[in-house]
Order: structure tokens, then C-alpha cells, then sequence
């Protein structure tokens, strides 16, 4: 590309900018939920919105989660291209039946006729001490759900790229979008825009070894590669970024080149992600591999409240670095 | 697994006994005409257990090396009369087999015909009975595995770094790469015990000596020009992934296939008198590394496609260096092909095995002037020749099959 010129971004500013964008670019496009308008969102990533593009397309709505939400599908029906948000994926729980029952079966159920094209923005992840109730991970549960595309946003360009893209899919798209990042600064392309949704990434290239990751996990692993590096081990970082469907031809690829695969997820480890990426390399890379395929996951307790358990609770760059090592050079 | 584990059986068996069913004898095989006794190393089976034509049943330790030997009936152990470790002559009844019911056609009596009079056979199995196969039971990755698979690596003579022991491809890769060098001088690569290898050196010698003192060889010879053979070869590989490559003798073999079914003479026996043998397996020469050598046969090879000869090849050769054969492989040879390979002598005149008539020799494949329509030029030569016993066939019948061969060698294509 001509233009290599990059710029340093928040995380929060990449998604406003992609947010903006949208509402410039399709008038159908409106942002729709809690406190996104007159308080600017509860992670000020709507601030200023409202005043830019008024109260039709900046719309706060009741605290009722499976309302609103319910109300977008209908708007996305009706034609229009709604982001709703939903505060975060702790209330979504509300909101399911929406999700679940309408949203991802109205094109089966009206026999192709309805496809229902809304954008569900979820804020997501664990480690700003929100305790149990405020602090799940529920990637996997909509992950599980056929009829939905679910998207993880674990990089800046990804912030600044995805939603515009959903916002282009025929079908309703999950987007989750993990709060404890919000601050975080990363260079990204100065005129980065949407991105491709239908790929997993490799982050980074190696040899010895795949961690196959999402969200959270992605920064954290990258590090950890860095890490590794180190020490003479050349570790392949990909980044699932589409949780469902997944991209598996992506990740079998880099274990075809490794041989050795670290699934890594901040969710419980039962019948997560990795359980499932790892069955996946199990069923169609089986002679590829040169070690079991371990999962480095959240523990299976409610998300404690106190910052040391919290983080002992889910993986961190030193369990990542670790845990590679023992495959490698057990 | 204890007689009680399957009273059903015992029900059978005593029922058999009641009625008298001829039990079949199974007996020490003959593996070869050289052979006069073998060792019982290890039963496979034991009383009570079903087995089925083909079952390997018992380890033999002939001159030959031990092998695996085949039932060639289907029924229930009924009783094993050798023990471990006891040498007894060919055509010694080592067991005695129950055939099963679908063979002789009786019906189950009801079970309810009086309690049967049980004799629990005593069953002596030693601690060590259970021989475990190559790679079964072996950590190793499956990457691991099928590297070493696919070099005929054998994963247990490979140390494994891995976790809790396990054999990684590194490990693999090490052992090949270890092994590929300690392999053009005489490696003791794994050497099989010494008597084993031993006792293969007086079986070829009392095979030859044999051959030597009863059979009147006569010898004929024939260049053969391989241009055509190994370009269609060369353009058959091209299409081929490397695993599934041909080598010529693959065309060799098929080509001696063919010719032997124009010439049944030759694929034949001599047994006061020449027998005839309907199927066409070539016993193909191994020599092992450490000395002496052996000869597997190639079943139906006239059947086989080229590649399922690669396969048999690819399969056989490994176990024949490993001394891992199986009785019918050994002794079901009808004729015998020796190739002596690449960067050896231009011929070999073979001495004929035993009860076999004749045996087809090929040697290496040089560069050679040739003339051809009173043309001059260099071609790829193969020295083809054959020995045949005289009692058996005479000079003519012999260099028409060698014409022939060279017929067939000349269309590939149509091998």
C-alpha cells in the first residue's frame, strides 16, 4: 500500500471511530442502548455521538435487556442496520431468548424469507475487579449457537475494522469487545477500515509451536512470544477472531507447520472454545502432531473479587510462557 | 482371561467332545525342505481361544530365524501339547483344534444335556506370554509415529525426550539420521541374536549344499536393453508422490510373473517328478545385513499390480531383515528371483532352491554399447539369467522364457 503512515489509537477510540464511520456512511445505520447517548456510553465509547448525529440515531434506551435487544432485531427486520449494545455480556443473559430464538433462527424459520441483519456490541473479559456476577466469558456460549456469527475483538485493528464489516452481514453478528482494553494504545494503519470477518490471524509467525487464541489472550500471548523468543523458541500466535464459524482451516494450517498446539482462553475450560479448536486439530490434524494438544484456560470458580486471585484465575502471560516450555522441553 | 470368564465355551467344547468330532491336528510345519525340526518359542494362543484360517498361532525358531506361524483351520484351542522351548520334528501334532460349529455343520444341542464334566485345562501362561508388537504400547506422537513409519524406522530401538518419556518427531529424526550414517559399513543395526543369524547361515548352507548335490543345473544368460523400461518408469514416478515411487525390480518381478505363466514348467516343483503350481509366487532373495539370507515370496505376483508389488516389497523387506516372516511366506515360493541391485556384478548365475526348478537372476543395470539395426549406441543393460534344473526342463524351454522376459521388459506398459 502506498500509505504505511500508522497512527497511535485506543483501543475505545478505535471503536468509536468504527461507530462513527458507520453512522456517516449508511443512514440506516443507528446505535442503540444503555446509556449510549446523554451519558456517552458506560465506557465513553458513544461520547459526543448523541450531539453529533442526534437523538434518533444515539438512542438511549430502558434498562431492559431483552426489550431493546428485541426491539433491534425488529428495526434489523424492518430494514435498518442497528448496533445494539448491550452494556456488557453479563446482562446479554437477559437478552438471550432474543439472541437465541429469534435473532439466529427467524431466516430458518421463515423459510429464507427474514434474515435479520443487527449488530449485538457486547463490552466482555475479566481483570478490573468486577467480581463474579460482573465478570464472564461468555464467548462460548454464543459461540455454541448456529445461525449467529460471533466475532472476538482482540486487537486494535480488529476495534477499528469489524463492526463496519458486521454491519455489511445479511446476518445478526455478536461482537464481543473486552472493556479492560479500553486504554490500551497500539499503532494501527492511518487508514485502516473494515476488516475481513470470515478469517482467523496468524499474529505472529513461528515454528515451534501454535497458540491458538481470542480476545484477551491474544495481546497476552503475543508477549509471552516474545517472551519465548528469548529463549530460542518460536512460537506462532493466532488470533481465532471468529469464533463462529470458525476459520479451521487457519489454525490447522499453523499446526500442519508446528506440530504442537496451546489452545489459550480466558473462559472455564469444559466445553469451551479450546475444547473445541483442540478436537478439531485432534479429528483432521491428528499425524501432524508431536504432542497432545494442552488448553490453558479460566479456572472453573466465579471470578474472585480480589486482584491477585483474579488474575491467578485466568491465563497470563507467564502460564502461556510456561506452559510452552513444558511442551517443548518437558 | 479364565475358563470361567466363558462358560458358553465350555458348554461347546464338552459338547463336542460328547459327540466325537474328529479334532484337528495341528502340527509342526515343514518351512522348507531343509527343515527337520523347529522349537516352540511362544504359543499365541490358548485353550479356549477361537482362531480363524490365517491366525498367527505360535512363534517356531527354525533355522531359519522364528517364525510366526499360521493356522490354516478355523475352531477352538482345544488343548496345546508342546510346551515352551521343546524341539520337536516336523509333523509333530503341537494342538489339537476344535473345528468350529459352521465347518461341521453340527447343531448346538441344547444346553440343558447334562452338566458337562469339566476338566479346566491348566493353563501355564508364563508372565512374559504376551509379546507386544512393534509400536503398540509405545509412547510416541502420532507425527512421531508415522515419520518413523515411513522410513521403517523401528520406535523401539528410539530413546524418547518427550513428555513422561514419549518419542517426538526430534527423537525420530535423530535415530534416522544416526542410523543413515552408521548404515554403509556393516552396521550391527539392531542385530538380531547371533544364533538366530547363525542358524540362517547353516540353513542356506544345507539348502545349497542340497541344491548342489541333487540338482543338474544348466545356465543360460541374455542382455536386455532397459531404455525403454526405465523411461516409462521414470515418467510412471512422475506422477507418483515419493512414498508410492516404483523401483525397476518391480518391473522385474512382474515381468518374470508373466513369463512364467507361458512357461509353467518352471514355476513348478520336483518331487519324484515335475509338479506344476497353479499360483505364482516369487520367492524374491533378502540378504541381511548381518550375513546369510532369506527368501519371502511374493504371493500372485502374475495378479499383482506394480504397485501392489512395491507394497509387498515395502512390507516384506523390513520383515524379512527383522526375521518377522510368516510360515507361508517362507514356503510357498514356486520359483525363485535373486537381484543383485545397482553398483554389483553385471550377472549372477543363482543355485536353485529346493524343491523350486529354477531360479532367475538379474544383475546390476550399466551403461553398455549396444547394437541394434546395425546402429551403435549406449543403452541400459540388464544381464538376465536363469538356472534351471535339467530333470526338470531343458536349455529351450529356458531361453524361450528368458526371450520372453525380455519381450515383456521391452512394453512396460503393458506390465
Amino acid at each position: 500500500m502506498a500509505d504505511n503512515k500508522t497512527i497511535k489509537i485506543t483501543y475505545r477510540e478505535a471503536l468509536k471511530q468504527a461507530i462513527r464511520e458507520a453512522l456517516l456512511g449508511d443512514e440506516r445505520v443507528f446505535l442503540m442502548g444503555e446509556d449510549v447517548g446523554r451519558y456517552g456510553g458506560a465506557f465513553a465509547v458513544s461520547k459526543g455521538l448523541l450531539q453529533e448525529f442526534g437523538p434518533d440515531r444515539i438512542m438511549d434506551v430502558p434498562l431492559s435487556e431483552s426489550g431493546f435487544t428485541g426491539a433491534g432485531i425488529g428495526a434489523a427486520l424492518a430494514g435498518m442496520r442497528p448496533i445494539v449494545e448491550v452494556m456488557t455480556v453479563n446482562f446479554s443473559l437477559l437478552a438471550m431468548d432474543q439472541i437465541v430464538n429469534n435473532a439466529a433462527t427467524l431466516l430458518h424459520m421463515s423459510g429464507g424469507q427474514l434474515n435479520v441483519p443487527v449488530v449485538i456490541r457486547m463490552g466482555c473479559g475479566i481483570g478490573r475487579q468486577l467480581a463474579a456476577q460482573h465478570s464472564h466469558s461468555w464467548e462460548p456460549l454464543y459461540a455454541h449457537i448456529p445461525g449467529l456469527i460471533v466475532l472476538s475483538v482482540g486487537t486494535h485493528e480488529d476495534a477499528r475494522g469489524m463492526l463496519l464489516s458486521a454491519l455489511k452481514s445479511p446476518d445478526p453478528v455478536v461482537i464481543f469487545e473486552y472493556t479492560y482494553m479500553l486504554n490500551m494504545e497500539a499503532e494501527i494503519p492511518a487508514g485502516a477500515g473494515a476488516v475481513d470477518i470470515s478469517k482467523a490471524k496468524v499474529r505472529r509467525e513461528g515454528k515451534d509451536i501454535s497458540i491458538i487464541t481470542y480476545g484477551a489472550g491474544v495481546y497476552k500471548s503475543l508477549e509471552a512470544a516474545t517472551e519465548l523468543a528469548a529463549s530460542g523458541i518460536e512460537a506462532e500466535v493466532v488470533d481465532l477472531r471468529v469464533l463462529r464459524p470458525l476459520d479451521e482451516t487457519t489454525f490447522l494450517a499453523s499446526v500442519g507447520k508446528t506440530h504442537r498446539a496451546l489452545v489459550v482462553e480466558e473462559a472455564w475450560r469444559s466445553v469451551g472454545l479450546a475444547a473445541e479448536v483442540s478436537a478439531r486439530i485432534t479429528e483432521k490434524a491428528f499425524y501432524e502432531l508431536d504432542a497432545p494438544v494442552q488448553r490453558l484456560c479460566g479456572v472453573e470458580v466465579p471470578i474472585p473479587y480480589p486482584k491477585h486471585l483474579e488474575d491467578a484465575s485466568v491465563p497470563q502471560r507467564g502460564d502461556i510462557v510456561r506452559a510452552v516450555k513444558k511442551m517443548i522441553k518437558p | 482371561m479364565c475358563e470361567r470368564a466363558f462358560p458358553n465355551h465350555l458348554i461347546t467344547k464338552s459338547t463336542y467332545n460328547q459327540i466325537h468330532i474328529p479334532m484337528i491336528e495341528f502340527r509342526m510345519p515343514s518351512l522348507g525342505a531343509d527343515m527337520e525340526d523347529g522349537t516352540l518359542r511362544e504359543w499365541k494362543v490358548k485353550p479356549g481361544d477361537m482362531v480363524h484360517r490365517g491366525d498367527i498361532i505360535a512363534d517356531v525358531e527354525t533355522m531359519k530365524g522364528i517364525i510366526e506361524i499360521e493356522v490354516f483351520d478355523e475352531g477352538i484351542v482345544e488343548q496345546l501339547l508342546i510346551k515352551e522351548d521343546e524341539k520337536v520334528p516336523v509333523g509333530t501334532v503341537m494342538a489339537l483344534i476344535a473345528p468350529s460349529k459352521a465347518e461341521v455343520g453340527v447343531k448346538t444341542p441344547a444346553p440343558e444335556a447334562k452338566a458337562p464334566e469339566l476338566h479346566p485345562i491348566e493353563e501355564k501362561m508364563p508372565a512374559a506370554a504376551v509379546s507386544v508388537p512393534a509400536h503398540e504400547g509405545i509412547r510416541a506422537s502420532p507425527l512421531a509415529k508415522r515419520i518413523a513409519a515411513e522410513n521403517h524406522l523401528d520406535l523401539a530401538t528410539v530413546h524418547g525426550t518427550g513428555e513422561g518419556g514419549a518419542i517426538t518427531r526430534e527423537d525420530v529424526e535423530k535415530a534416522i539420521a544416526e542410523r543413515d550414517i552408521k548404515l554403509p559399513p556393516r552396521a550391527p543395526v539392531a542385530a538380531p541374536p547371533a544364533v538366530a543369524t547363525d542358524s540362517i547361515r547353516m540353513a542356506v548352507a544345507a539348502a545349497m549344499s542340497k541344491s548342489n548335490r541333487e540338482i543338474p543345473h544348466y545356465y543360460l544368460d541374455i542382455a536386455i536393453d532397459m531404455s525403454k523400461a526405465l523411461a516409462w518408469l521414470a515418467e510412471a514416478n512422475r506422477q507418483r508422490p515419493v512414498q508410492k515411487r516404483l523401483l525397476p525390480v518391480v518391473l522385474l518381478i512382474k515381468a518374470v510373473a508373466r513369463s512364467l505363466q507361458e512357461f509353467p514348467d518352471l514355476n513348478a516343483l520336483w518331487d519324484n517328478g515335475l509338479q506344476r503350481k497353479k499360483d505364482i509366487n516369487i520367492g524374491f532373495v533378502v540378504s541381511l545385513r548381518t550375513g546369510g539370507l532369506v527368501v519371502p515370496a511374493i504371493h500372485h505376483a502374475d495378479k499383482k499390480t506394480l504397485d501392489e508389488i512395491m507394497e509387498a516389497l515395502n512390507d516384506l523387506i523390513p520383515r524379512a531383515r527383522a526375521l518377522k516372516l510368516r510360515s507361508s511366506e517362507l514356503s510357498e515360493s514356486t520359483i525363485t528371483l535373486t537381484n543383485l541391485g545397482d553398483g554389483g556384478a553385471d550377472s549372477v548365475f543363482g543355485v536353485i532352491y529346493p524343491p523350486q526348478v529354477a531360479i532367475v537372476g538379474f544383475g546390476g543395470i550399466t551403461e553398455q554399447p549396444f547394437a541394434e539395426n546395425g546402429m551403435l549406441g549406449v543403452r541400459p543393460v540388464l544381464r538376465a539369467t536363469l538356472a534351471g534344473d535339467h530333470r526338470a526342463t531343458d536349455g529351450l524351454t529356458g531361453s524361450r522364457f528368458l526371450a520372453t522376459l525380455k519381450k515383456h521388459l521391452q512394453q512396460p506398459e503393458t506390465l
